[in-house]
Protein backbone atom coordinates (compact mmCIF):
# COMPACT_ATOMS: atom_id res chain seq x y z
CA UNK A 1 0.00 0.00 0.00
CA UNK A 2 1.85 3.15 -1.10
CA UNK A 3 1.73 6.54 0.47
CA UNK A 4 -1.36 8.01 -0.69
CA UNK A 5 -3.35 5.00 -0.43
CA UNK A 6 -2.52 4.85 3.27
CA UNK A 7 -2.60 8.53 4.66
CA UNK A 8 -4.65 10.86 2.26
CA UNK A 9 -7.31 8.97 0.41
CA UNK A 10 -9.50 7.37 3.40
CA UNK A 11 -9.90 11.26 4.49
CA UNK A 12 -10.16 12.79 0.89
CA UNK A 13 -12.34 10.17 -0.45
CA UNK A 14 -14.92 9.96 2.11
CA UNK A 15 -16.87 12.86 4.07
CA UNK A 16 -17.63 10.60 6.78
CA UNK A 17 -13.68 10.17 7.98
CA UNK A 18 -12.94 14.23 7.13
CA UNK A 19 -15.93 14.56 9.66
CA UNK A 20 -14.64 12.28 12.17
CA UNK A 21 -10.91 13.60 11.81
CA UNK A 22 -11.93 17.22 12.46
CA UNK A 23 -14.12 16.21 15.10
CA UNK A 24 -11.35 14.00 16.68
CA UNK A 25 -8.64 17.20 16.27
CA UNK A 26 -11.09 19.76 17.88
CA UNK A 27 -11.68 17.50 20.91
CA UNK A 28 -7.94 16.74 21.31
CA UNK A 29 -6.97 20.45 21.24
CA UNK A 30 -9.81 20.88 23.70
CA UNK A 31 -9.12 18.23 25.92
CA UNK A 32 -5.62 17.79 26.39
CA UNK A 33 -5.25 21.10 28.32
CA UNK A 34 -7.90 19.84 30.80
CA UNK A 35 -6.25 16.90 30.91
CA UNK A 36 -2.93 17.93 32.03
CA UNK A 37 -4.47 20.21 34.66
CA UNK A 38 -6.51 17.05 36.21
CA UNK A 39 -3.27 15.13 36.17
CA UNK A 40 -1.27 17.88 38.03
CA UNK A 41 -4.33 18.66 40.14
CA UNK A 42 -4.09 14.67 40.81
CA UNK A 43 -7.42 14.36 39.51
CA UNK A 44 -7.15 12.07 36.72
CA UNK A 45 -9.64 9.68 37.85
CA UNK A 46 -12.35 12.32 38.76
CA UNK A 47 -12.28 12.70 35.06
CA UNK A 48 -13.00 9.19 34.46
CA UNK A 49 -15.54 9.46 37.30
CA UNK A 50 -17.12 12.25 35.44
CA UNK A 51 -17.29 10.49 32.29
CA UNK A 52 -19.50 7.80 34.51
CA UNK A 53 -21.54 10.63 35.89
CA UNK A 54 -22.78 12.39 32.63
CA UNK A 55 -24.47 8.89 31.45
CA UNK A 56 -27.99 8.75 33.13
CA UNK A 57 -28.42 12.55 31.69
CA UNK A 58 -27.20 10.96 27.97
CA UNK A 59 -29.75 8.27 28.73
CA UNK A 60 -32.62 10.47 29.77
CA UNK A 61 -32.34 12.44 27.06
CA UNK A 62 -31.87 9.25 24.40
CA UNK A 63 -34.93 7.72 26.39
CA UNK A 64 -37.18 10.64 25.77
CA UNK A 65 -36.45 11.84 22.10
CA UNK A 66 -34.12 8.63 20.85
CA UNK A 67 -30.70 9.32 19.52
CA UNK A 68 -30.90 13.09 19.09
CA UNK A 69 -27.67 15.21 19.72
CA UNK A 70 -28.93 18.10 21.67
CA UNK A 71 -30.70 16.39 24.43
CA UNK A 72 -28.43 13.97 24.73
CA UNK A 73 -26.04 16.52 25.32
CA UNK A 74 -27.84 18.75 27.00
CA UNK A 75 -28.67 15.79 29.49
CA UNK A 76 -25.24 14.47 29.78
CA UNK A 77 -24.13 18.22 31.02
CA UNK A 78 -26.83 18.61 33.62
CA UNK A 79 -26.05 15.24 34.99
CA UNK A 80 -22.04 16.08 35.14
CA UNK A 81 -22.80 19.32 36.39
CA UNK A 82 -24.81 18.19 39.57
CA UNK A 83 -22.39 15.37 40.37
CA UNK A 84 -19.47 18.11 40.20
CA UNK A 85 -21.37 20.92 42.02
CA UNK A 86 -22.47 18.29 44.33
CA UNK A 87 -19.13 16.65 45.14
CA UNK A 88 -17.63 19.60 45.20
CA UNK A 89 -20.14 21.10 47.71
CA UNK A 90 -20.04 18.17 50.17
CA UNK A 91 -16.13 18.35 50.39
CA UNK A 92 -16.44 22.18 51.18
CA UNK A 93 -19.09 21.89 53.71
CA UNK A 94 -18.40 18.79 55.49
CA UNK A 95 -15.51 16.50 56.94
CA UNK A 96 -16.21 14.50 53.31
CA UNK A 97 -13.28 14.31 50.77
CA UNK A 98 -13.84 15.41 47.87
CA UNK A 99 -12.47 11.81 46.34
CA UNK A 100 -15.33 10.51 48.77
CA UNK A 101 -18.02 12.35 47.90
CA UNK A 102 -17.32 12.20 44.14
CA UNK A 103 -16.82 8.31 43.78
CA UNK A 104 -20.53 8.36 45.74
CA UNK A 105 -22.03 10.64 43.85
CA UNK A 106 -20.83 9.43 40.68
CA UNK A 107 -21.74 5.36 41.46
CA UNK A 108 -25.37 6.39 42.15
CA UNK A 109 -25.09 8.18 38.62
CA UNK A 110 -24.02 5.88 37.12
CA UNK A 111 -26.51 3.38 38.69
CA UNK A 112 -28.98 5.81 37.18
CA UNK A 113 -27.82 6.07 34.07
CA UNK A 114 -27.73 2.26 33.17
CA UNK A 115 -31.10 1.83 34.85
CA UNK A 116 -32.05 4.05 32.08
CA UNK A 117 -31.20 3.11 29.32
CA UNK A 118 -32.64 -0.85 30.02
CA UNK A 119 -35.63 0.72 30.31
CA UNK A 120 -35.69 1.08 26.73
CA UNK A 121 -34.46 -2.23 26.21
CA UNK A 122 -31.84 -2.79 23.59
CA UNK A 123 -28.17 -3.52 24.62
CA UNK A 124 -27.20 -2.00 20.99
CA UNK A 125 -28.71 1.26 22.31
CA UNK A 126 -26.31 1.51 25.19
CA UNK A 127 -23.12 0.36 23.53
CA UNK A 128 -23.72 3.91 21.72
CA UNK A 129 -23.95 5.74 24.51
CA UNK A 130 -21.62 4.21 26.13
CA UNK A 131 -18.99 4.02 23.33
CA UNK A 132 -20.24 6.78 20.59
CA UNK A 133 -18.55 6.20 17.00
CA UNK A 134 -16.55 9.10 15.85
CA UNK A 135 -17.41 7.99 12.50
CA UNK A 136 -21.56 8.94 12.69
CA UNK A 137 -20.13 12.85 13.51
CA UNK A 138 -22.89 14.93 11.91
CA UNK A 139 -22.96 18.58 10.84
CA UNK A 140 -24.21 19.38 13.59
CA UNK A 141 -22.52 17.85 16.31
CA UNK A 142 -19.30 18.81 14.60
CA UNK A 143 -20.47 22.46 15.07
CA UNK A 144 -21.27 21.71 18.72
CA UNK A 145 -17.84 20.35 19.32
CA UNK A 146 -16.23 23.43 17.35
CA UNK A 147 -18.19 25.24 19.88
CA UNK A 148 -17.34 23.73 22.88
CA UNK A 149 -13.80 24.11 22.01
CA UNK A 150 -13.89 27.61 21.61
CA UNK A 151 -15.46 27.76 25.06
CA UNK A 152 -13.34 25.88 26.44
CA UNK A 153 -9.84 26.85 25.49
CA UNK A 154 -11.05 30.97 26.20
CA UNK A 155 -12.16 30.12 29.65
CA UNK A 156 -9.13 28.13 30.11
CA UNK A 157 -7.16 31.31 28.94
CA UNK A 158 -9.02 33.47 31.26
CA UNK A 159 -8.63 31.12 34.26
CA UNK A 160 -4.96 30.39 33.47
CA UNK A 161 -3.35 32.35 36.26
CA UNK A 162 -5.75 31.31 38.97
CA UNK A 163 -5.93 27.45 38.01
CA UNK A 164 -2.16 27.10 38.24
CA UNK A 165 -1.86 29.48 41.86
CA UNK A 166 -4.45 26.83 43.03
CA UNK A 167 -2.63 24.05 42.17
CA UNK A 168 0.95 25.41 42.82
CA UNK A 169 -0.29 27.06 46.60
CA UNK A 170 -4.03 26.40 47.55
CA UNK A 171 -3.93 28.59 50.59
CA UNK A 172 -1.55 31.25 49.20
CA UNK A 173 -4.90 31.87 46.72
CA UNK A 174 -7.13 31.87 49.50
CA UNK A 175 -5.34 34.08 51.39
CA UNK A 176 -5.27 36.91 48.43
CA UNK A 177 -8.23 36.10 46.72
CA UNK A 178 -11.72 34.41 46.68
CA UNK A 179 -11.43 33.03 43.49
CA UNK A 180 -10.08 29.25 44.79
CA UNK A 181 -13.39 28.04 44.52
CA UNK A 182 -14.89 29.60 41.87
CA UNK A 183 -11.71 28.67 39.55
CA UNK A 184 -12.33 25.20 40.88
CA UNK A 185 -15.79 24.82 39.47
CA UNK A 186 -14.97 26.54 36.29
CA UNK A 187 -12.39 23.80 35.66
CA UNK A 188 -14.89 21.27 36.80
CA UNK A 189 -17.53 22.66 34.42
CA UNK A 190 -14.81 22.94 32.04
CA UNK A 191 -14.18 18.86 32.39
CA UNK A 192 -17.74 18.39 32.49
CA UNK A 193 -17.81 20.20 29.02
CA UNK A 194 -15.37 18.53 27.21
CA UNK A 195 -16.35 14.83 28.18
CA UNK A 196 -19.62 15.91 26.92
CA UNK A 197 -17.98 17.22 23.57
CA UNK A 198 -16.14 13.46 23.24
CA UNK A 199 -19.11 11.37 24.15
CA UNK A 200 -20.85 11.97 20.51
CA UNK A 201 -17.20 10.36 19.06
CA UNK A 202 -15.68 8.80 21.33
CA UNK A 203 -19.08 7.26 24.03
CA UNK A 204 -18.93 8.40 27.80
CA UNK A 205 -16.32 6.03 28.30
CA UNK A 206 -13.73 6.97 26.70
CA UNK A 207 -13.98 10.26 25.98
CA UNK A 208 -12.03 11.01 28.84
CA UNK A 209 -8.94 9.08 27.14
CA UNK A 210 -8.22 11.08 25.22
CA UNK A 211 -8.03 13.69 28.32
CA UNK A 212 -5.82 11.74 30.16
CA UNK A 213 -3.06 9.57 28.22
CA UNK A 214 -1.92 12.38 26.20
CA UNK A 215 -1.49 14.37 29.28
CA UNK A 216 0.59 11.58 31.17
CA UNK A 217 2.45 10.63 28.23
CA UNK A 218 3.54 14.55 27.85
CA UNK A 219 4.36 14.76 31.39
CA UNK A 220 7.08 12.31 31.00
CA UNK A 221 8.93 14.74 28.01
CA UNK A 222 8.64 18.21 29.45
CA UNK A 223 8.34 20.48 32.20
CA UNK A 224 6.64 23.52 31.90
CA UNK A 225 2.72 24.07 32.20
CA UNK A 226 2.48 25.56 28.91
CA UNK A 227 4.88 22.79 27.26
CA UNK A 228 2.99 20.13 28.59
CA UNK A 229 -0.63 21.25 27.72
CA UNK A 230 0.95 22.34 23.92
CA UNK A 231 2.31 18.46 23.91
CA UNK A 232 -0.43 17.25 25.25
CA UNK A 233 -2.81 18.59 22.02
CA UNK A 234 0.04 17.38 19.52
CA UNK A 235 0.28 13.96 21.04
CA UNK A 236 -4.01 13.94 21.32
CA UNK A 237 -3.96 15.11 17.63
CA UNK A 238 -1.50 12.38 16.33
CA UNK A 239 -3.78 9.70 18.31
CA UNK A 240 -6.71 10.79 16.70
CA UNK A 241 -4.81 10.62 13.10
CA UNK A 242 -3.01 7.15 13.94
CA UNK A 243 -6.59 5.95 15.36
CA UNK A 244 -8.79 6.53 12.59
CA UNK A 245 -6.09 5.42 10.11
CA UNK A 246 -5.85 2.16 11.61
CA UNK A 247 -9.96 1.76 12.31
CA UNK A 248 -10.36 1.99 8.04
CA UNK A 249 -7.50 -0.27 7.14
CA UNK A 250 -7.79 -2.69 9.89
CA UNK A 251 -11.70 -2.26 9.95
CA UNK A 252 -11.94 -1.91 13.68
CA UNK A 253 -13.80 0.18 15.73
CA UNK A 254 -12.66 3.65 15.33
CA UNK A 255 -12.95 4.39 19.07
CA UNK A 256 -10.96 2.41 21.08
CA UNK A 257 -8.68 2.30 18.05
CA UNK A 258 -8.06 6.38 18.89
CA UNK A 259 -7.74 5.45 22.49
CA UNK A 260 -5.01 2.71 21.86
CA UNK A 261 -3.15 5.03 19.53
CA UNK A 262 -3.16 7.37 22.35
CA UNK A 263 -2.17 4.48 24.79
CA UNK A 264 0.85 3.25 22.72
CA UNK A 265 2.04 7.00 22.80
CA UNK A 266 1.79 6.47 26.43
CA UNK A 267 3.76 3.21 26.86
CA UNK A 268 6.46 4.36 24.47
CA UNK A 269 6.90 7.86 26.37
CA UNK A 270 7.22 6.13 29.69
CA UNK A 271 10.07 3.93 28.02
CA UNK A 272 11.68 6.34 25.79
CA UNK A 273 11.47 9.65 27.34
CA UNK A 274 13.82 11.87 28.64
CA UNK A 275 11.94 11.56 32.43
CA UNK A 276 10.66 7.76 31.43
CA UNK A 277 11.84 4.85 33.11
CA UNK A 278 15.07 3.65 30.90
CA UNK A 279 16.29 7.22 31.14
CA UNK A 280 15.98 8.10 34.78
CA UNK A 281 16.79 4.41 36.19
CA UNK A 282 20.29 4.10 33.81
CA UNK A 283 23.59 4.51 36.22
CA UNK A 284 24.29 8.01 35.35
CA UNK A 285 28.38 8.14 34.65
CA UNK A 286 28.79 11.38 35.58
CA UNK A 287 28.15 14.75 37.53
CA UNK A 288 28.80 18.07 38.09
CA UNK A 289 31.30 19.44 40.81
CA UNK A 290 28.17 21.82 42.05
CA UNK B 1 8.83 52.67 50.28
CA UNK B 2 7.04 54.86 53.04
CA UNK B 3 3.80 54.18 54.69
CA UNK B 4 2.00 56.82 55.34
CA UNK B 5 -1.51 56.04 57.49
CA UNK B 6 -4.55 58.12 58.64
CA UNK B 7 -4.88 56.19 61.63
CA UNK B 8 -1.76 54.97 64.23
CA UNK B 9 -3.71 51.44 64.76
CA UNK B 10 -3.62 48.60 61.89
CA UNK B 11 -5.19 46.03 64.05
CA UNK B 12 -7.44 46.14 66.65
CA UNK B 13 -8.74 42.76 68.73
CA UNK B 14 -11.87 43.19 71.48
CA UNK B 15 -12.05 40.51 74.14
CA UNK B 16 -11.48 38.39 70.96
CA UNK B 17 -11.83 34.52 71.29
CA UNK B 18 -11.21 32.46 68.59
CA UNK B 19 -11.27 28.21 68.40
CA UNK B 20 -12.71 24.80 67.27
CA UNK B 21 -16.06 23.61 68.42
CA UNK B 22 -17.09 24.88 72.01
CA UNK B 23 -13.45 24.94 72.60
CA UNK B 24 -11.04 28.60 72.51
CA UNK B 25 -7.88 28.41 71.57
CA UNK B 26 -7.62 32.16 71.93
CA UNK B 27 -9.57 33.85 74.63
CA UNK B 28 -10.42 37.19 75.67
CA UNK B 29 -7.27 38.66 73.27
CA UNK B 30 -7.72 42.77 73.50
CA UNK B 31 -5.72 45.28 72.67
CA UNK B 32 -4.09 47.48 69.08
CA UNK B 33 -1.18 46.52 67.23
CA UNK B 34 -0.06 49.93 65.50
CA UNK B 35 1.53 50.69 61.98
CA UNK B 36 4.93 49.86 62.02
CA UNK B 37 5.34 47.50 65.18
CA UNK B 38 7.12 44.36 65.05
CA UNK B 39 6.00 42.28 67.60
CA UNK B 40 6.68 38.86 68.41
CA UNK B 41 3.97 35.74 69.03
CA UNK B 42 5.53 33.36 72.17
CA UNK B 43 4.09 30.88 74.33
CA UNK B 44 3.88 26.75 74.14
CA UNK B 45 2.55 24.87 71.36
CA UNK B 46 -1.27 24.46 71.62
CA UNK B 47 -1.30 28.09 73.21
CA UNK B 48 -3.47 29.56 70.52
CA UNK B 49 -0.59 31.32 68.49
CA UNK B 50 -0.93 30.06 65.34
CA UNK B 51 -4.97 30.16 65.54
CA UNK B 52 -4.42 34.17 66.34
CA UNK B 53 -2.86 34.50 63.12
CA UNK B 54 -5.52 32.60 61.55
CA UNK B 55 -7.93 34.42 63.01
CA UNK B 56 -6.15 37.64 61.84
CA UNK B 57 -5.89 37.01 58.52
CA UNK B 58 -9.68 35.63 58.53
CA UNK B 59 -9.64 32.13 58.02
CA UNK B 60 -11.23 31.43 61.19
CA UNK B 61 -13.71 33.41 62.27
CA UNK B 62 -14.65 34.62 66.06
CA UNK B 63 -16.49 32.67 68.52
CA UNK B 64 -16.63 35.71 70.06
CA UNK B 65 -15.55 39.50 70.33
CA UNK B 66 -13.88 41.33 67.04
CA UNK B 67 -10.56 41.53 65.22
CA UNK B 68 -10.61 44.35 62.65
CA UNK B 69 -7.83 45.65 60.66
CA UNK B 70 -8.06 49.36 59.14
CA UNK B 71 -9.32 50.12 55.84
CA UNK B 72 -6.95 48.94 52.91
CA UNK B 73 -4.54 47.39 54.79
CA UNK B 74 -3.02 44.83 52.73
CA UNK B 75 -2.15 41.59 54.88
CA UNK B 76 0.13 38.80 54.02
CA UNK B 77 0.26 35.57 55.15
CA UNK B 78 2.87 32.62 55.90
CA UNK B 79 1.46 29.76 57.50
CA UNK B 80 3.82 27.40 59.34
CA UNK B 81 3.23 24.87 56.55
CA UNK B 82 2.37 26.46 53.54
CA UNK B 83 0.37 23.96 51.48
CA UNK B 84 2.60 23.78 48.26
CA UNK B 85 2.22 21.17 45.83
CA UNK B 86 5.81 20.70 45.21
CA UNK B 87 5.82 18.14 42.63
CA UNK B 88 4.24 20.55 40.65
CA UNK B 89 6.14 21.84 37.86
CA UNK B 90 6.50 25.65 38.98
CA UNK B 91 9.67 27.53 38.59
CA UNK B 92 11.10 29.64 41.83
CA UNK B 93 10.11 32.91 39.54
CA UNK B 94 7.09 31.08 39.24
CA UNK B 95 6.44 30.59 42.63
CA UNK B 96 7.79 33.80 43.52
CA UNK B 97 5.02 35.84 40.42
CA UNK B 98 2.34 34.56 42.30
CA UNK B 99 3.27 37.50 44.86
CA UNK B 100 2.03 40.05 42.89
CA UNK B 101 -1.12 38.79 42.81
CA UNK B 102 -2.52 41.96 44.87
CA UNK B 103 -1.23 44.21 42.20
CA UNK B 104 -1.95 42.08 38.64
CA UNK B 105 -4.83 40.03 40.10
CA UNK B 106 -6.28 37.02 37.15
CA UNK B 107 -5.67 39.23 34.24
CA UNK B 108 -2.88 41.88 34.95
CA UNK B 109 -0.33 41.98 32.31
CA UNK B 110 2.74 41.24 34.07
CA UNK B 111 5.16 44.48 32.98
CA UNK B 112 9.24 44.21 32.79
CA UNK B 113 9.16 46.26 36.34
CA UNK B 114 7.42 43.35 37.52
CA UNK B 115 10.00 41.13 36.24
CA UNK B 116 12.70 43.12 37.98
CA UNK B 117 11.00 43.66 41.65
CA UNK B 118 11.19 39.88 41.61
CA UNK B 119 14.28 39.73 40.87
CA UNK B 120 15.35 42.03 43.47
CA UNK B 121 12.94 40.11 45.74
CA UNK B 122 14.98 36.97 44.45
CA UNK B 123 18.65 38.63 45.31
CA UNK B 124 17.04 40.33 49.03
CA UNK B 125 16.91 36.89 50.21
CA UNK B 126 20.00 35.61 48.72
CA UNK B 127 18.06 33.47 45.95
CA UNK B 128 20.02 35.07 42.90
CA UNK B 129 20.65 32.43 39.95
CA UNK B 130 17.51 30.66 41.17
CA UNK B 131 14.98 31.62 39.17
CA UNK B 132 14.71 28.69 36.92
CA UNK B 133 15.45 26.18 40.05
CA UNK B 134 12.29 23.82 39.78
CA UNK B 135 10.51 24.11 43.21
CA UNK B 136 11.22 20.36 43.97
CA UNK B 137 14.60 20.74 44.07
CA UNK B 138 14.91 23.53 46.80
CA UNK B 139 15.98 22.79 50.51
CA UNK B 140 13.87 23.77 53.35
CA UNK B 141 15.76 26.84 53.68
CA UNK B 142 15.32 27.82 50.32
CA UNK B 143 11.54 27.32 49.93
CA UNK B 144 11.62 29.58 53.07
CA UNK B 145 13.77 32.29 51.39
CA UNK B 146 11.66 31.58 48.29
CA UNK B 147 8.12 32.00 50.37
CA UNK B 148 10.33 35.48 51.61
CA UNK B 149 10.49 36.55 48.44
CA UNK B 150 6.93 36.28 47.78
CA UNK B 151 5.84 37.90 50.77
CA UNK B 152 8.31 40.74 49.64
CA UNK B 153 6.13 41.46 46.22
CA UNK B 154 3.60 41.52 48.13
CA UNK B 155 3.98 44.77 49.33
CA UNK B 156 1.75 43.99 52.21
CA UNK B 157 0.98 46.84 55.49
CA UNK B 158 0.78 43.68 57.73
CA UNK B 159 3.02 40.72 57.38
CA UNK B 160 1.92 37.41 59.64
CA UNK B 161 4.80 34.84 60.19
CA UNK B 162 3.79 31.59 61.30
CA UNK B 163 6.97 30.21 62.72
CA UNK B 164 8.87 30.94 60.09
CA UNK B 165 12.50 29.66 61.30
CA UNK B 166 11.61 26.41 62.22
CA UNK B 167 13.98 23.95 61.29
CA UNK B 168 16.12 26.76 59.04
CA UNK B 169 19.69 27.25 59.41
CA UNK B 170 21.68 30.07 61.61
CA UNK B 171 22.98 31.72 57.84
CA UNK B 172 19.06 31.04 56.36
CA UNK B 173 17.46 32.93 59.88
CA UNK B 174 20.54 35.48 59.67
CA UNK B 175 19.71 36.56 56.41
CA UNK B 176 15.88 36.60 56.97
CA UNK B 177 15.88 38.68 59.49
CA UNK B 178 17.04 41.23 57.78
CA UNK B 179 14.59 40.80 55.47
CA UNK B 180 12.19 41.40 58.46
CA UNK B 181 14.31 44.19 60.18
CA UNK B 182 13.83 45.74 56.24
CA UNK B 183 10.14 45.79 56.68
CA UNK B 184 10.65 47.09 60.21
CA UNK B 185 12.22 49.71 58.51
CA UNK B 186 9.45 50.47 56.43
CA UNK B 187 7.33 51.02 58.82
CA UNK B 188 4.47 47.96 57.91
CA UNK B 189 3.32 45.74 60.70
CA UNK B 190 5.04 42.36 61.37
CA UNK B 191 3.68 39.77 63.58
CA UNK B 192 5.87 36.39 63.68
CA UNK B 193 5.20 33.61 65.31
CA UNK B 194 8.26 32.67 67.51
CA UNK B 195 10.13 29.76 69.84
CA UNK B 196 13.73 31.12 69.73
CA UNK B 197 13.57 33.77 72.64
CA UNK B 198 16.75 34.77 71.95
CA UNK B 199 15.70 36.18 68.23
CA UNK B 200 12.78 37.77 70.02
CA UNK B 201 14.99 39.85 72.22
CA UNK B 202 17.22 40.43 69.44
CA UNK B 203 15.37 41.75 67.21
CA UNK B 204 11.42 42.12 68.18
CA UNK B 205 10.78 45.32 70.08
CA UNK B 206 7.47 44.22 71.55
CA UNK B 207 6.07 40.60 72.14
CA UNK B 208 2.88 39.01 73.29
CA UNK B 209 3.30 35.67 75.65
CA UNK B 210 0.20 33.66 74.99
CA UNK B 211 -1.77 30.76 76.74
CA UNK B 212 -4.98 30.68 75.29
CA UNK B 213 -5.13 33.55 77.32
CA UNK B 214 -2.81 36.58 76.79
CA UNK B 215 -0.55 36.20 79.79
CA UNK B 216 1.75 39.39 79.03
CA UNK B 217 1.76 41.77 75.91
CA UNK B 218 4.35 44.72 75.52
CA UNK B 219 7.87 45.65 75.63
CA UNK B 220 10.00 42.39 74.97
CA UNK B 221 12.04 43.03 78.43
CA UNK B 222 9.13 43.43 80.43
CA UNK B 223 7.04 40.55 78.88
CA UNK B 224 10.38 38.10 78.91
CA UNK B 225 10.18 38.17 83.01
CA UNK B 226 10.51 34.96 84.98
CA UNK B 227 7.15 35.22 86.30
CA UNK B 228 5.36 35.44 82.90
CA UNK B 229 7.54 32.49 81.57
CA UNK B 230 6.89 30.39 84.72
CA UNK B 231 2.78 31.11 84.03
CA UNK B 232 3.07 29.99 80.42
CA UNK B 233 5.01 27.20 81.52
CA UNK B 234 2.00 25.58 83.67
CA UNK B 235 -0.17 25.89 80.79
CA UNK B 236 -1.88 22.81 79.87
CA UNK B 237 -3.56 22.55 76.55
CA UNK B 238 -5.85 19.95 76.73
CA UNK B 239 -9.47 20.53 76.07
CA UNK B 240 -11.40 19.92 79.24
CA UNK B 241 -15.14 18.56 78.35
CA UNK B 242 -16.09 19.38 81.58
CA UNK B 243 -14.98 22.86 81.41
CA UNK B 244 -17.74 25.65 82.83
CA UNK B 245 -19.30 27.41 80.10
CA UNK B 246 -17.27 31.03 79.84
CA UNK B 247 -20.12 34.09 81.27
CA UNK B 248 -17.12 36.11 82.60
CA UNK B 249 -17.53 39.42 79.99
CA UNK B 250 -20.73 41.24 79.16
CA UNK B 251 -20.87 41.54 75.29
CA UNK B 252 -23.98 41.10 73.45
CA UNK B 253 -22.19 38.31 71.35
CA UNK B 254 -23.84 34.56 72.50
CA UNK B 255 -21.21 32.47 74.97
CA UNK B 256 -21.13 29.39 73.44
CA UNK B 257 -17.32 28.36 74.03
CA UNK B 258 -16.35 26.36 77.20
CA UNK B 259 -13.56 27.72 79.41
CA UNK B 260 -10.86 25.02 80.00
CA UNK B 261 -9.85 25.10 83.78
Amino acid sequence: MDFHAFLVAPFADYAFMQRALLGGLLIAVSAGPIGVFLMLRRMSLTGDAMAHAILPGAALGFLIFGLDLIPMTLGGLIAGALVAAGAGLVARLTVQKEDAAMAAFYLISLALGVMIVSLRGSSVDLMHVLFGSVLALTQESLLMIAGIAAVSLTTLAIIWRALVAECLDPGFLRSVSGWGPVVHFAFLALVVLNLVAGFQALGTLLSVGLMILPAAAARFWVRRVLSLCLLAIGIGAGSVLIGLLISFHAAIASGPAVILAAGAVYFASLLIAPRGLVRVHLPSKRHKVA
Amino acid sequence: MAHTHSSPTCLRFEDLTLGYGPHPAVHGLSGTVQHGDLLAIIGPNGSGKSTLLKGIVGSLSPMAGTCVHTDGCRVAYLPQQADIDKSFPATVFDLVKLGLWPKRGLLGRMTRSDRESIAKALAAVGLDRFEKRTIDTLSGGQLQRALFARVLLQDADLILLDEPFNAIDTKTVDDLVRVIEQWHAENRSVIAVMHDLDLVRDHFPQTMLLSREPIAWGPTDEVLQADNLLKARRFHAAWDDDAPWCADHDHTHAHDHGQAA
